[in-house]
Parts: C-alpha cells; sequence; structure tokens
C-alpha cells in the first residue's frame, strides 16, 4: 500500500525534524572547542572536557574547565570594568540590555536550536518558552535600569557578582542572572553548568554583538571546583546560585563571614493540589506542564499531587490516560513532549532513587510504548499508594516521576503541602476563588499557581521559601538582591563596651527583683538554676538575670512556633498591639532611663532619649503593619500576580551590646510588625531593660509566645538559635567572629540572616532604620499568580 | 455514576444502514441529569492554555501532512449557508464533492483509487432536493440545517414541520439550533425538552446539535449544554452556525470534546463533534484533528464521529496537496471553486 494511504488509513504523527544543522554549523565554525570569554575577549582553550547530545551520547564540543586562575582572571577584568559601568546612566546600561534582547530574539532559533542539543529539552519548550523568557527577561531590566534611582533610592549595586546557574534552564538561567546584575550596575563572573556550557557561549557572541563594555560580562566554564573558584574568591562581591538544596548549603557556609551578599534558588518538591470543584481535564493538563515540563527537570516541578479523596479515582484514571498521549523522543522533533535527560549521570540517579522507592512500596504506573534507544529517556512515570514517610514523597526527584497522595479536607491539603523541608512553588486547582485565596497563604511557598501552572515573567519574582532558598529573581524583589544601601560601605568596626570588671555588691536595699525568662506569654526560671551579674559602670552589680541556656532557647522556640498566627492576625491588630507597647513604655519612661543610666552609667539626658526613641521606633513599626504590603504585577497573559508581603516565621535576634533597650526594640519592633514571631536575646552586658520590658508585654494585649526573651551570653545562645531548625531567620548584632559562626549554622535550615559582622550600626538612625531596610528582612515575597476569565 | 438508559431503539440494529457515516451504536438518549449538569466546571483560561499549545504540540509534515489532510477531507461537511443560494449554486458545491480535489493530484501523490470525499454536504431546506439529486449514488450525506436556522426562534411547530420536510425531502442528517436564551436562563429542562423532540422529529437522520457557543457567554454554560444535548439523544454536538460573532475555535472545542469524552466515560455512548465557522486554513483543520485526536484519540477521527464544517477549507487543503505533490506553492485559482 501506498505510504500515503497507509497514514491516510493510520493517522499516525511521523516525524517533524527541527535541523540541527545551524547550530552545528556554528559549533564548527569555533572549532568545535571554546575557552572562555574574559574581558571581552575568547581565551584559548585549556584542559577541556566534552559537551555531550543526551538525546544520542554524541559530542558536540570542547568546552574548557576552567581553573582557579581563569576565574581570577575574570574577576580581575568584572572588577576592573566597574567602576566605569557603575557610573553610566541607567539609561545607557539601559541600552545595552535593550541590544540584548534584541539580539536574542534575532538569533532566537539558533538559541532554541543549541539549547536543545546541549540540554535535551524538546525544541518545543526550547523554542516557545525558554528563548522568548530570555528576552523578556532582558527587555524587563533595560527598563529597571533606568527607573531604578526613583524606585530603589539610596542603593548601589554590589560590584562583582559571580554568578552559578543549573543545567536545567540553562540560558533561561543566565538571563535571570544576569539581566538585573547588569541593570543594577554590577559586573558578572558566570559559571554555566558543566553540561551546558554551550548557549551562554553563544551569548558571549551576543554581549560582543551588543559592544559590551570588556569586563562587564565574563563567562567561564567548568565544573564544581571552577564554581568553587568563583564562591571563595575574596574580590567577589555576591553570590548569585541557582542548583541543589545540598550545594546551596555548601555555598552558605563557605561564604559565612565573608560579607559577600547571597541568593540562593534551590530545590523543591512541590504540592500540586487538586480539590474536587476543580476542573479536573484542565488540572490534568496543567499537570502535564507542571511534572512533565523539561522532563521534569524543574525545581519548582509540580511533584508531589494532591487530590481530594471525592475525586481521587476518577483523576488518577484520567491522569494515566493522559500520560499514554505523552510523546517521549527526539529533542529536536517538534511533536514531543518529553525529551532527552540532560545526562546519563541523571538517568542514572533517578533509576537508583525508584528502586529504592519500589523497595518501599507504592504502585507504580508508567505509559505502554518503547523508549528511543541510544539516548537519556525516561517513561513518564506515575507513583500511587505512598505517604509523606515514602523516600519518593520527601525527596526531590528531578526527573519524570509524579508522586500522589489523597487528602480529605483543605485543612490537610494545606498540612500536606507544608510537610516538606522545601518551599519553593505550588498550585491549587478549585473553580473557588474563595477557597483559592484561603489555602494560597497558607502554602510556604515563594510562588503559588493558581489554576494554571509553571508560569513565569520577569515582572514577578521567583524564588523560595524554607529550603528553597532566598532572594528572587525578577520584578523590584529580584532588583532588590542586586543591590546594597550606599551608607553600608561606610560602617566603622564596633567598638565593644569595655568589658565590667567583677566587684562590687548587689544593692541589697528594697525587695529584691528576680528577672526571669520570659516565654510563652509567662516568667520562666532558667533552665540551668543559674543567674548572671548585670554591672553598673563602676563594677557594682546592678542586678541578676537568668543565665539562659540551649534548654531555655528550646522552650522559647516551641512558644514562638505555637504563635505563628501572629502573622495571619489583621495587620490592624498588630498594629494596635505595637502602638499600645509604645504607649505603655512611654509611661514608665523615667523608670527605664533610670534603669539604662545604672547599667550603662551614661547621664540622665541621654537615657531618657533613648527610652524616647524606643517608644518613637515602636510607633514607627507600629504605623508600617498596615503599610509594607504587596504589589499587583502584570504579566503578559491573562493573569494577575499578586505579590503578598509575608512574615518569615520564627525569628531569632541578638540585640546588641550597645544601647540597652532600644538595640532590642530596633530590632523587634519590625520583626514584630510583619507578623514573626520572636526569640529575643537581649544586650548580654546591659540585659535589665528588656527583662524590665516584661510587664510592659504583659500590660499591651501581646500575645502569648509572640515576644520570647532568653537573657544570657549571647554568643553561646545565638548558636544554639543559629542551629535551630525551628528558627526560620535570624539577625544577629555583634562581633565578626560570632556573626560568622551565625552565618555558617544558618546553613542547616537555610534560614535567612542578618547580621552586623562587627560593624556599628547606630540603631538610632531613622533615616537608616526606621523604615525597609528591617522591613524588607523581616519578610518575604509570595507571588499568587490568579488568572480570570469567564 | 450509573444512568438508566431510556428509548434504546430496541429493532433499529438489524435494519440500520451501516458505513463510515453510521456509528455502530446510536444515541438512545438518557433522562436529564441535573446533578451532573451541575457538577460540569470549566476553567477558560486553562482551556485557552491546552488550545494555543496544541497546534505547537502536534504538527505533521510531507506524507503525514498530505496523509492528513486526505483524511480531513473526508470529514468535511461542505457546506454552503448563504441568503443568496440558489439551486445553481448548490450545483456547484456538490459537483465539487463529487471531486474534491484534483485527479491528477491525487494521481500524483499515488492515491488515486482512495475514496476522498466529503462525508456530507450542508444546505438550507429549501436546497435539500437539489443536493439529494446531485450526489444521487455517491454515498455523500445530505444536511439540512432546518429549524429556523440561524437563530431557531420559530415556533417549535414550525421547526419540527421543517426538520419533518427536511427529511422527507430526503436530508440524512439534521442540523438544529438550539434556542440560546434557554442556555443563559439555565433552563435545562427546556432544552432537554426541544432537542427531544427534534430528535424524534428527526427519526432515522441524524441530528446535529448547534449551540451557537459564541452567544453562550461561558465555556461552562458550553459545556453545560453540551451535556443536556447528549443526554436529549444528540448524535452531534456542533459549534456554531458561522453566523455568530465568534465561530468555532479550540478551546470552545475542548470544552465540547470533553464533554463527549465524559459522556462516553458514563454511559459508553460515543458522540460526534463537528467544529463550524471560520475553518478557512488547511493548518487550522490539521489542529483540530491533533487536538482530536489527543483529547478522544484517532478513532474519533471517522467521519461518524467527526466533521468540520466548512467550505473555503477544501479549497485552501487542495492547494497543499499540490504543493505537498509539487513542492511549489500553489494558487487558489487552479483549483475548481468550491
Amino acid at each position: 500500500m501506498n505510504k500515503i494511504a497507509e497514514i491516510f488509513q493510520s493517522l499516525d504523527y511521523g516525524p517533524a525534524p527541527e535541523s540541527p544543522e545551524p547550530a552545528l554549523a556554528w559549533l564548527a565554525s569555533k572549532g568545535g572547542k571554546f575557552g572562555h570569554f574574559i574581558n571581552g575577549k575568547w581565551t584559548k582553550p585549556g584542559k577541556t572536557f566534552a559537551s555531550d547530545n543526551p538525546a544520542n551520547g554524541r559530542k558536540l564540543a570542547d568546552v574548557t574547565d576552567g581553573s582557579a586562575a581563569d576565574v581570577d582572571r575574570a574577576v580581575k577584568a568584572a572588577r576592573a570594568a566597574f567602576p566605569a559601568w557603575s557610573a553610566l546612566s541607567g539609561y545607557e546600561r539601559g541600552k545595552y540590555l535593550y541590544a540584548i534582547a534584541r539580539l536574542v530574539q534575532k538569533h532566537s532559533r539558533l538559541f532554541a536550536v543549541l539549547e536543545s542539543m546541549d540540554n535535551g529539552k524538546p525544541i518545543r519548550e526550547s523554542r516557545d518558552i525558554d528563548i522568548p523568557l530570555v528576552a523578556r527577561h532582558f527587555y524587563h531590566h533595560a527598563g529597571w535600569a533606568q527607573h531604578l534611582e526613583r524606585e530603589l533610592p539610596g542603593m548601589v549595586p554590589y560590584g562583582v557578582c559571580g554568578q552559578i546557574i543549573p543545567w536545567n534552564f540553562p540560558l533561561l538561567m543566565l538571563a535571570w542572572k544576569i539581566a538585573p546584575a547588569l541593570a543594577a550596575g554590577n559586573t558578572v563572573v558566570l559559571k554555566p553548568a558543566e553540561f551546558t556550557s554551550l548557549t551562554a557561549l553563544l551569548f558571549a557572541e551576543i554581549v560582543e554583538r551588543a559592544k559590551l563594555p570588556p569586563g562587564v560580562v565574563n563567562i567561564v566554564t567548568g565544573q564544581g571546583d571552577t564554581g568553587a573558584a568563583i564562591v571563595n574568591h575574596p574580590d567577589v562581591d555576591k553570590i548569585a546560585f541557582t542548583g541543589s538544596t545540598e550545594v546551596g548549603k555548601i555555598i552558605r557556609a563557605a561564604t559565612a563571614g565573608s560579607g559577600k551578599g547571597l541568593s540562593l534558588e534551590l530545590g523543591g518538591k512541590s504540592p500540586y493540589i487538586v480539590f474536587d470543584d476543580a476542573d479536573l481535564d484542565s488540572a490534568i493538563e496543567g499537570l502535564v506542564d507542571a511534572i512533565w515540563f523539561n522532563q521534569g527537570q524543574v525545581c519548582c516541578a509540580g511533584s508531589r499531587l494532591l487530590i481530594q479523596e471525592s475525586v481521587e479515582e476518577r483523576f488518577i484514571a484520567k491522569l494515566k490516560a493522559r500520560m499514554a498521549t505523552l510523546r517521549v523522543g527526539d529533542p529536536l522533533d517538534k511533536a514531543v513532549d518529553i525529551g532527552a535527560l540532560v545526562a546519563p549521570v541523571q538517568v542514572e540517579r533517578i533509576r537508583d532513587l525508584m528502586k529504592r522507592g519500589v523497595a518501599e512500596g507504592g504502585q507504580y504506573y508508567e505509559p505502554d510504548y518503547d523508549l528511543p534507544e541510544g539516548g537519556c529517556f525516561l517513561k513518564p512515570t506515575l507513583v500511587t499508594g505512598v505517604s509523606p514517610s515514602h523516600t519518593l514523597v520527601t525527596e526531590e526527584i528531578f526527573g519524570p516521576v509524579l508522586v500522589a497522595m489523597s487528602f480529605r479536607t483543605p485543612e490537610e491539603a494545606v498540612q500536606l503541602a507544608n510537610n516538606t523541608k522545601y518551599g519553593l512553588a505550588a498550585t491549587i486547582w478549585t473553580e473557588n476563588v474563595n477557597l483559592a485565596l484561603d489555602i494560597a497563604p497558607k502554602i510556604k511557598a515563594g510562588v503559588v499557581w493558581v489554576n494554571s501552572t509553571n508560569n513565569f515573567d520577569a515582572a514577578v519574582g521567583f524564588g523560595g521559601y524554607k529550603e528553597s532558598g532566598y532572594g528572587r529573581e525578577g520584578g523590584k524583589e529580584g532588583m532588590a538582591v542586586y543591590l546594597k544601601p550606599a551608607w553600608e560601605k561606610g560602617l566603622k568596626p564596633f567598638a565593644a563596651p569595655k568589658a565590667t570588671e567583677r566587684g562590687g555588691e548587689l544593692d541589697a536595699g528594697g525587695i529584691d527583683q528576680t528577672a526571669k525568662m520570659y516565654i510563652g506569654g509567662k516568667q520562666a526560671r532558667p533552665d540551668s538554676g543559674y543567674s548572671r551579674p548585670v554591672y553598673g559602670p563602676g563594677g557594682e552589680i546592678v542586678g541578676e538575670v537568668g543565665d539562659g541556656n540551649r534548654k531555655d532557647i528550646r522552650n522559647a522556640v516551641e512558644a514562638a512556633r505555637a504563635a505563628l498566627g501572629w502573622g495571619t492576625a489583621t495587620a490592624h491588630s498588630r498594629s494596635q498591639i505595637l502602638y499600645f507597647l509604645a504607649e505603655n513604655l512611654e509611661y514608665r519612661s523615667d523608670e527605664f532611663a533610670r534603669r539604662i543610666r545604672a547599667q550603662t552609667g551614661e547621664s540622665l539626658a541621654l537615657a531618657q532619649k533613648e527610652v524616647a526613641a524606643s517608644v518613637e521606633r515602636l510607633f514607627a513599626f507600629a504605623g508600617w503593619v498596615d503599610k509594607y504590603d504587596g504589589a499587583v504585577h502584570n504579566p503578559p497573559v491573562r493573569m494577575i500576580a499578586v505579590a503578598m508581603v509575608e512574615p518569615i516565621g520564627v525569628m531569632g535576634i541578638v540585640a546588641p551590646p550597645s544601647r540597652p533597650l532600644l538595640g532590642s526594640i530596633a530590632l523587634l519592633a519590625p520583626a514584630l510588625a510583619m507578623g514573626n514571631p520572636v526569640v529575643l536575646v537581649p544586650s548580654e552586658t546591659a540585659p535589665l531593660s528588656v527583662t524590665d520590658l516584661y510587664q510592659v508585654i504583659e500590660t499591651s494585649d501581646v500575645p502569648a509566645g509572640v515576644i520570647n526573651i532568653v537573657t544570657g551570653a549571647s554568643a553561646a545562645l545565638a548558636k544554639t538559635m543559629a542551629e535551630h531548625d525551628g528558627i526560620d531567620a535570624m539577625w544577629f548584632a555583634g562581633d565578626a567572629a560570632t556573626s560568622a559562626m551565625v552565618e555558617k549554622a544558618s546553613a542547616g535550615n537555610l534560614k535567612q540572616t542578618w547580621t552586623s559582622r562587627g560593624l556599628y550600626y547606630d540603631l538610632s538612625d531613622k533615616t537608616k532604620f526606621e523604615g525597609d531596610y528591617f522591613l524588607r528582612r523581616a519578610t518575604q515575597v509570595k507571588n499568587v499568580w490568579v488568572p480570570y476569565g469567564a | 455514576m450509573s444512568l438508566r438508559v431510556v428509548d434504546r431503539p430496541t429493532d433499529a440494529s438489524a435494519s440500520r444502514p451501516t458505513g463510515p457515516l453510521t456509528p455502530p451504536e446510536r444515541n438512545p438518549g438518557f433522562p436529564l441529569d441535573l446533578d451532573w449538569v451541575g457538577r460540569v466546571r470549566m476553567n477558560r483560561s486553562a482551556l485557552e492554555r491546552r488550545a494555543a499549545t496544541i497546534g505547537a504540540r502536534r504538527t505533521v509534515k510531507k506524507d503525514w501532512q498530505v496523509a492528513w489532510l486526505l483524511r480531513a477531507i473526508t470529514l468535511m461537511d461542505l457546506t454552503t449557508l448563504n441568503s443568496d443560494d440558489t439551486p445553481g449554486r448548490v450545483e456547484r458545491l456538490c459537483a465539487k464533492a463529487r471531486h474534491p480535489v484534483r485527479q491528477d493530484i491525487l494521481d500524483g501523490l499515488g492515491v488515486g483509487n482512495l475514496d476522498v470525499r466529503p462525508a456530507a454536504v450542508c444546505v438550507y431546506h429549501s436546497f435539500v432536493k437539489t443536493a439529494v439529486d446531485a450526489l444521487k449514488g455517491t454515498g455523500i450525506n445530505v444536511a439540512a440545517v432546518s429549524t429556523a436556522f440561524p437563530h431557531g426562534l420559530a415556533p417549535l411547530s414550525t421547526r419540527l414541520a421543517e426538520i419533518e420536510a427536511s427529511v422527507a425531502d430526503g436530508a440524512n442528517e439534521i442540523d438544529i439550533v438550539i434556542e440560546r436564551g434557554m442556555v443563559l436562563r439555565g433552563d435545562w429542562q427546556a432544552l432537554y425538552d426541544e432537542v427531544r423532540a427534534m430528535r424524534k422529529a428527526c427519526g432515522d437522520a441524524h441530528i446535529k446539535t448547534i449551540l451557537g457557543t459564541g452567544e453562550l457567554a461561558t465555556q461552562t454554560n458550553v459545556a453545560k449544554a453540551s451535556l443536556v444535548c447528549m443526554l436529549a439523544g444528540a448524535d452531534f454536538i456542533k459549534t456554531s452556525t458561522g453566523k455568530e460573532k465568534v465561530n468555532a475555535n479550540l478551546q470552545t472545542s475542548l470544552s465540547m470534546v470533553r464533554m463527549i469524552r465524559w459522556f462516553r466515560d458514563e454511559t459508553g455512548i460515543e458522540i460526534g463533534y463537528k467544529p463550524a465557522g471560520g475553518i478557512a486554513a488547511a493548518k487550522t483543520a490539521l489542529d483540530y484533528m491533533a487536538l482530536m485526536k489527543e483529547e478522544l484519540g484517532t478513532h474519533w477521527l471517522e467521519p461518524h464521529l467527526f466533521r468540520f464544517g466548512a467550505s473555503s477549507l477544501l479549497t485552501d487543503i487542495e492547494r497543499q496537496l499540490e504543493h505537498g505533490l509539487t513542492g511549489h506553492y500553489a494558487a487558489d485559482y487552479r483549483m475548481p471553486m468550491v
């Protein structure tokens, strides 16, 4: 039978190949071998490794394995380029970004084909999603370059940014890193992932053609050691990393105490929640975009299906039917849904994980068709009959594997959704807007998609909660991570107050005052059973406080976690309480002033000033509660993206040694205002001003557990707090060594940190500290995407 | 959910004609299930997203494209529904239906012996006789739009009489229009009753229910109306008259074919789908076919389960076929006009 006649009967899909020739020709024009792009020039290839096409195992090119010396040359070039680049007007920088956007569009198909060949993703995705988003990112940030000064006044670029990107969206992640960095006025040393360097190298040609000044963008290829050389380079001012949580933690520890800025976009195990009133067929299609997009190699992949029990059976049946029509095959075939995984080692890793999963039980479904031979192909897989204790439910698989569990109630859906160390993204399907907008804020994730999934846009921040990292990419939040306040460079080292000699006696007049800990709304004796003396300026003992230990911190964190509802109290009611705190503190101004004077020996006038400043600070943040809020973004689709400002969670605060009252209030007030319950360690040397606050707190309607106070040795308590997985963010004001320790220990659960690094922050300075400096650090932005259309 | 089957014809299976235009089992109709209707949910944004990627996720090239386009011709209700139609115009349409593709193109493609002809010709009632005569012996069905097309607002008795007249004239397919107001008012019982009455009037002629989706306001309304028509005994559900401001499109098609799928899952009965209005390009036709194949399976791309309501589409397909044969781009004036 004639072939056409046969197809006329079968209606099969035939091959629909995109030609690899232009990309191969480009590689050949480079001799198939690449050096780095440093200071606007191509270096000679050094020691190289092969970059293969995962769909067929064939080598595409040899890429140089960057050495520490290469990285150093690149950093030097970036450093040299920084002054002139950052001094350009925003308009001038914006024009360069615009030129890059245009050039990416002009060569979009070459980028797409090269990306699919290097990475294995279907050409449909690289052509219709990755590359258009790259261009969009540069367009968007061209505007930011110009409007920065107005929108983020007083901010300056970090300097040289070291950027390390993953292999799942090679060029898109490059764009997410480079566009905001350049817009802000930084210069860049970027390392693409070792599996996927090629589009970054093609991008370097775009940089040349856009005539960017030499050294503004440097591309150094290489493997893990190359990345480490960037992270550890002393002249790099900021590290931006996208990749695994494991490596993110190593980078956090490695940069501790260095003063480098850090933003991390890490792993996920994002829930995909389907309620029984959803458009189930559309939710199925969404799931295809959630977990079988890019072979499931997506940090925000909807990899944990949570389906309401009442529709579970029907939904799973529909899902299996849909899986059977997914086409796995040549990434350059235009009608393929699932291409090749990035490298054989990834296929092995997933197979190993699946073996562990199978040993733990569950039902496994994969469609009944053959895979192409000779490439890194895997079938889409559905795992049912599993529970939160199953390895495949907890571990990020980073492949085309979906795990499914059911839930009974919206509350249980939220519990299951949040039952993970990650917090990158979540998807909610329901036709009930009330339900959707009830669930979205309750899920601990940086991005929530309602009735849609995997939406990305340059105007909308993307990034995680919890161990999915911190910092945002896209939007104003994304710009903020490439900028810092101009005044930070002028900070001077902090001279610690002279240690008071032991001696003197506690004044025995009057009734004994015994300050305990303040935990869960009650005064609690220190676990240790020890007290520590508080000395006055002359070395006399002016009081005693409990000597807090690990267990007091533990108890305080328990109490604070029980009080997380503080974050969902209405802004108005939180505001009222902060105002009331201010009111009740002022009522006792004289007493607090005398206490400050007793501990520090400063004049009564100065002490009174500190109390007044503390009252004013509480007042200021009481006023901020209902004003520091979010935004509604305009992505280029029919959706609104609501940027919600949310508290981070339980915050640990170690107050500076100086300014016994204001030092604590200045940090406490913004944390409370934004809805975070706090565990506060007051000044080690002058804690009485804070222990005196207990009665003020008790008379101000502060809910139990919202403020917890543990007195004692700052460094020891800071360590326990920094290591505590129940603390979500930590601020430490004190010496450099303890600051570094806090940052290093924070890697355990990737809590967000602010430390003073031994520098003197004059917390009485209203211009710096009465506004968004601490508000921003007390919050995280969640973007909720809501489509509309009747 | 289990549904009670009503008025399942007991004698039909033996006497009914068989062929590519005839389903193995005709929809007998089912009781109106308002609980089911109430559970229908369609999310427009999600449907649009899926619709927008169908053509990007699936494409056919070279021989496959040629074969699919030949198949598209067999899925066509070649249509003329204009106020200025005349018997002469209808005869020309029927002539084109008999020879939809230039023989030299078919021969060149090596499929000269393949039976590539539209499933039906679709006309106003006045031209049913003309069409029946013109198509005698071809096996091509004659479809009539017979219920006060396109508005459907004549008295029910008039409309039923029109159906009966068309059937009497030899139409073997009747495209009825529903009263859009019933959907907008949520009067599902009235819609159900009316379609049942029309189905009865059709007798052995197959009934396609035109929803006028462009006037139903929401995708959920489209889906609910689809379900009510299927429960009432529709053999096909069809999008548009071609006279609404918004004709057939892929997202509305998704709403309808997903209801067809649900109906099949619950009842075992397969209902046909007919997008109509504005489908003029070969590429568009391929997108619809990909949508059907993806959502309902290849099986649904049979003339008894899928039709395009179209006229100028045929010429564009013919041009693409010539291009497939010669590799040169073709001009429409070189194709015998529809």
